[in-house]
């Protein structure tokens, strides 16, 4: 085993609403309720959710966009919200991150080169910049003609790669990929996480890899959590978790993707899940899923299961009445 | 039922022309769901457009082609008479249901709205109607959600009143642009199932546009694969997905992270960008980004030709030297896996 690189432990993220003249705060968004995870040097994590379950909300509380409400973030072993403004600053060349939007998130007035060269910039790395910047380039696959082009010239999946350079710019020991590829085109989508893996080889990075996509997950992450109103309902490698997902939620996820093989989708049995998400200021007592789980019973309204180590080692379920064994049942049928 | 024929759409910009639809042909038969996928910018949106027409003229001119709906040619009627038919006869889902409803309405009054523009009926009538519409959409409560405003209502919900109002006239085609691309799985699925549900109950021919090659696998029976405003394969679902015979499509299939997939294989990387519209490669539009392009390909622009009975693919390789080609490629991804070891 791997020495870990960052631990959270019961992170929580509440966002309070103010309401009235007084603005008095009369209720909170539990956007992030109690994760707990550990990532190994070297790994990646992918982390999926549907919208509104706090997994974008996680990703910029380690990064230190938000300070959380309670819990413990440590990298390399160190609690970071003990940091003051100058280890902060440190922190922030070893964890770096890459946002969804490529359109949103570069300046659109700055030069690709500059862009990737702010992070040198900042932490006075400014010997030899421009080649610096080149290798970068080369690095993602950029040409060196692209220097001096602004944002809108790129397309997409390129802009894409200099949000990566950007990130790769301080070698640092932790990127944060939110939502990557969610907004490129399918042929696209493949050039960029190609790029990602071979980075990640060639540079030994650890990637935590936000997405709600569950196949490029599959395919990206060495162990995957599964995050439903802020609480993590399982989390496990992800072949363990892809072939014996033992949660009801994680199931029902994997049974709504519709895979491009007709006849398999024709013939398999889906499990549609009734209802929406229901609202993070408000979640559901007892187990958050009950509401929309298949198999909830009495118990599951009343008390709150924690996230267990089952049979399995390292596969780890938040659930009362987990699937025990998936193969056995599809023996059955 | 419905017959496009050698359809051009064209898009007049201050850049020069662009051809979002160039030449795409094809026939909706009642009852059968028809699937449209491409990348974005492959010109699928525009198609469905055109089919309402809805595209803006100016800029969007048709230079050519003949789109046929029960024997009448859309492209030729007067607004009036397109007003009767959209709505009515085609009726068409958006993929953003939080901007195809009008936020100062309650939802009632649009689907309302939607009857009464077709149908001569007493208002109470109409109200009726409109509850057992939201009935059939899966929507709880519908007396009571008539007289909430769209905000009320979250992505799903939305999408589910879209597709009630499309509903309102009961119409013989049904487009559905994207219709789960802004939703999350689970909600995609509830969304997915709801169409074949109606589906059945009115018998209606569905055209479903996706980017998502699973989503049309689940809904299409026939399926039309455009790459840069062509039709570039067609056919059966079986055909598209099982003998797939454009390289383009065999690409993007290749391509896609699988979640059923054992080994986390290398994606195939269909190199470059889809291409400009304003100025086509010339030849085959693919060829710059085709693993399998001969200097032929640089040349000549491959016609749609039949494959077998209802499979049709543009490309100039026959069937014999795409399986060669692609045997080879394997052949070769295999040795480059064994020297990485």
């Amino acid at each position: 085993m791997s020495e870990p690189l960052l631990e959270i432990r019961d992170l929580k993220m509440h966002f309070p609403i103010k309401q009235g003249v007084f603005q008095r705060t009369t209720n909170y968004v539990k956007a992030v309720n109690g994760v707990n995870f550990t990532l190994n040097k070297g790994e990646t994590l992918g982390i999926v959710g549907e919208s509104g379950c706090g997994k974008s909300t996680l990703a910029r509380t380690i990064v230190g966009l938000l300070k959380p409400t309670s819990g413990d973030i440590l990298f390399e072993g160190e609690s970071i919200l003990q940091y003051n403004s100058k280890e902060l600053h440190q922190l922030r060349r070893d964890v770096q991150m890459v946002y969804q939007d490529p359109y949103t998130s570069l300046n659109p007035r700055m030069r690709a080169g500059d862009i990737i060269a702010a992070p040198l910039k900042a932490y006075n790395q400014s010997n030899n910049l421009r080649k610096r910047v080149l290798e970068l380039m080369e690095l993602v696959g950029l040409k060196a003609d692209d220097y001096k082009k602004l944002p809108h010239q790129f397309s997409g999946g390129q802009r894409q790669r200099i949000g990566i350079a950007r990130a790769l710019a301080l070698n640092p020991k932790l990127i944060i990929l939110d939502e990557p590829v969610s907004a490129l085109d399918v042929s696209v989508q493949a050039q960029v996480i190609n790029l990602l893996e071979d980075l990640q080889e060639e540079l030994g990075l650890t990637y935590l890899f936000i997405a709600h996509d569950l196949s490029v997950i599959r395919h990206i992450s060495d162990r995957v959590g599964v995050m439903y109103l802020g609480k993590m309902m399982e989390m496990s490698d992800s072949e363990s978790l892809y072939k014996n997902a033992r949660h009801p939620y994680t199931n029902a996820l994997l049974s709504a993707i519709p895979l491009p093989y007709p006849m398999k989708e024709k013939k398999r049995e889906r499990i549609v899940l009734k209802g929406e998400l229901p609202s993070p200021s408000n979640p559901p007592s007892g187990c958050v899923f009950h509401t929309r789980c298949p198999f909830a019973t009495e118990f599951c309204k009343g008390n709150v299961p924690t996230l267990d180590e089952g049979n399995d080692a390292g596969h780890f379920v938040s659930c009362f009445y987990p699937i025990e064994n998936k193969q056995e049942e599809f023996a059955r049928q | 039922m419905l017959e496009v024929k050698n359809l051009k759409a064209h898009i007049d910009t201050p850049d020069g022309v662009v051809k979002a639809v160039d030449g795409v042909s094809f026939i909706i038969k009642p009852g059968e769901t028809v699937g449209i996928v491409g990348e974005s910018g492959s010109g699928k949106s525009v198609l469905a457009h055109s089919i309402m027409q809805l595209n803006p003229k100016p800029p969007t001119f048709y230079p050519q082609g003949e789109i046929l709906f029960e024997g009448r040619n859309l492209l030729q009627l007067q607004e009036k008479e397109l007003r009767k038919i959209r709505g009515n006869d085609i009726a068409m889902i958006f993929q953003d249901p939080m901007s195809s409803l009008n936020p100062v309405f309650k939802v009632g009054e649009q689907l309302m709205e939607a009857i009464l523009t077709h149908h001569h009926m007493p208002k109470s009538k109409a109200k009726q109607r409109a509850i057992e519409l939201l009935k059939d959409v899966g929507i709880p409560d519908p007396e009571k959600r008539m007289n909430a405003y769209p905000h009320q209502f979250s992505g799903g919900m939305r999408q589910r009143v879209l597709i009630a109002i499309a509903l309102a006239c009961n119409p013989k085609i049904l487009i559905a642009d994207e219709p789960t691309t802004a939703l999350d799985v689970t909600i995609q699925a509830q969304i997915l199932e709801l169409m074949k549900n109606i589906q059945e109950k009115y018998g209606m021919a569905i055209i479903i546009i996706s980017h998502d090659l699973g989503v049309i696998a689940q809904m299409a029976e026939k399926v039309l694969v455009m790459y840069s405003g062509r039709i570039v394969e067609k056919g059966n679902v079986e055909d598209i997905f099982f003998h797939t015979s454009m390289p383009y499509t065999w690409s993007l299939l290749r391509s896609l992270p699988r979640i059923d997939s054992e080994s986390r294989e290398r994606l195939l990387n269909i190199e470059g960008q889809p291409p400009n519209l304003i100025h086509p490669p010339s030849g085959c539009n693919f060829h710059p980004r085709c693993p399998f392009a001969t200097e032929q390909c640089k040349l000549i622009d491959p016609e749609l030709t039949k494959r077998s009975s209802n499979h049709f693919v543009a490309c100039l390789l026959s069937e014999v030297e795409f399986k060669e080609a692609k045997r080879l490629m394997e052949n070769v991804e295999q040795e480059g896996d064994l020297k990485h070891v």
